[in-house]
């Protein structure tokens, strides 16, 4: 049987605005459209970018006690979350991997919504079944996922619907847009100050059409996408981060409410607790970082990292070219004692060792809209 | 230029007295996309056939051009280091990347016509 791609609600109008269409994550997406990837990222860091996100999972997790039962498997405060506040988060395994990472939203008190990676939808499902006992699983098969994204997100959503005005970055509000019910939330993964909108599937089409009529406004792909999140130094699960990596040495700490650190309120709790805490208090061998490059060559994933001696001390998990900065830029594991800001190295590009240097990330200041 | 022959990799060979000029064509350019890095050999540089010559990179993907004659490096095209978009906006012109001097001429007859290349980015 041949292995048929899905379709998100977007398929037609991505094919014929021009965009070209490659397979991820078992969909057919848009990777660019007649733009290109350049011109697409710069217009999401000038403008407003849309980028259909609707092949990501949209799960509703719902049961008495639900906060707490979550938490066992996420390692943030999800009890002190307010209605419509959301949160990132890692869903660690047993060995304290990363399983997957996602934003849970606060929809009532004994009600949340978790958006999923889409390779990962499958597997986290069965997950919270198997953790979950007494809480009901829903999957909201019929929601399209649209991301609007950029410096004049705010502005454009505000005049389509007053109501998100007043969203601070990582809350959301139910609302109207188009005279279509949305789930509105002030979040993204640009860096850049925008909303996720969860939308019914059958009416996103109209919804995005009627959206593009705005000169402000321009379709992105897949490919934008993953160089805005580079530069705004986000993971990309399965690149950066996976079951084999933890939240300590994927340099997520931030992603670890206090309260579930040795000395919080709640201390551990969550799959995989004694080995994460245990590397907080002793340090891990290997850690995320962020690194520039020195001249124009794209160091890619996989890419060894070598230090002065030619030992392979690191290995690179993404990078390429960072269209905002006109530069080279990655980010991968490196062997404790090379994570330092500044600290000189060596990637292996086809054979040829290319200066990078350890640096701060984000790569491009983050522009989320904290109020 | 009158005599341009092309390779099935996608790159185009102008045939200008005993050298040849070397590019990637209006098709490759698109669908590699923005291209942000070119490597080019040294001047000077003797090629096997086969050899590979150049690494494009685009924002995407890594892709390379190979020559499919035994030539010598003539000169390189000095404003793709710098300028690499080039390469899209005139892959044709200023976009090239080299020119060589083949070791046999003979060689390019077996490269494609015109004709025959539009033939084979039709059923692409």
């Amino acid at each position: 049987m041949k292995n048929e791609s899905k379709k998100t609600p977007l398929y037609d109008l991505h094919v014929e605005l021009g965009g070209k269409m490659v397979p991820f994550a078992g969909y057919a997406m848009p990777v660019q459209y007649r733009a290109g990837i350049v011109q697409e990222h710069l217009h999401t860091r000038e403008a407003v970018g849309v980028f259909d996100v609707s092949h990501m999972g949209q799960l509703v997790v719902r049961g008495d006690n639900a906060a707490t039962a979550l938490e066992k498997l996420l390692p943030i405060d999800v009890q002190a979350l307010e209605i419509h506040q959301q949160c990132y988060a890692v869903m660690t395994s047993e060995a304290g991997g990363i399983l997957d990472d996602l934003i849970i939203t606060r929809w009532a008190e004994d009600e949340f919504f978790l958006v999923v990676n889409a390779a990962t939808a499958a597997a986290d499902i069965a997950h919270l079944q198997q953790h979950l006992r007494g809480c009901d699983i829903r999957v909201l098969g019929q929601q399209a996922l649209l991301a609007v994204q950029g410096p004049m997100a705010g502005e454009l959503i505000g005049e389509l619907a007053p109501a998100t005005r007043a969203l601070t970055f990582m809350h959301g509000t139910r609302t109207e847009i188009f005279g279509e019910d949305c789930y509105v939330t002030r979040s993204g993964y640009t860096g850049e100050d925008g909303f996720e909108i969860s939308i019914a599937a059958s009416a996103v089409e109209s919804f995005t059409r009627k959206l593009l009529e705005d000169g402000r406004v321009q379709m992105i792909g897949l490919g934008a996408r993953d160089t805005l999140r580079l530069e705004a130094g986000l993971c990309l699960y399965g690149n950066d981060m996976n079951s084999g990596t933890t939240p300590v040495e994927a340099s997520l700490l931030w992603s670890i409410a206090k309260s579930r650190r040795a000395d919080g309120a709640r201390a551990g709790g969550f799959l995989g607790a004694d080995i994460v805490l245990n590397q907080i208090a002793e340090g891990v061998s290997r850690k995320r970082v962020g690194f520039s490059v020195q001249g124009k060559i794209p160091v890619r994933a996989g890419a060894d990292i070598i230090d002065e001696a030619g030992n392979v001390v690191g290995k690179v998990t993404s990078g390429g070219y960072g269209p905002t900065l006109g530069a080279a830029i990655g980010m991968g594991y490196v062997d404790r004692g090379y994570e330092q800001t500044g600290t000189g190295l060596q990637a292996l590009v086809r054979g040829k060792a290319v200066p990078i240097t350890v640096v701060k990330t984000p790569f491009v200041p983050q522009r989320y809209y904290r109020g | 230029m009158s005599n341009v022959k092309y390779s099935e990799s996608h790159e185009w060979f102008a045939v200008d007295g005993d050298e040849v000029i070397v590019g990637i064509t209006e098709f490759a350019q698109s669908q590699l996309g923005d291209v942000v890095f070119v490597e080019l050999p040294e001047e000077g540089a003797e090629l096997a056939a086969g050899d590979e010559v150049a690494v494009i990179e685009s924002v995407k993907a890594a892709g390379d051009i190979s020559l499919p004659f035994a030539a010598t490096v003539v000169a390189v095209n000095a404003a793709l280091p710098d300028e690499p978009e080039l390469v899209n906006s005139d892959p044709m012109g200023d976009g090239w990347f080299m020119r060589v001097r083949p070791a046999n001429a003979a060689d390019l007859e077996n490269l494609l016509s015109a004709d025959a290349y539009a033939a084979l980015i039709d059923g692409e």
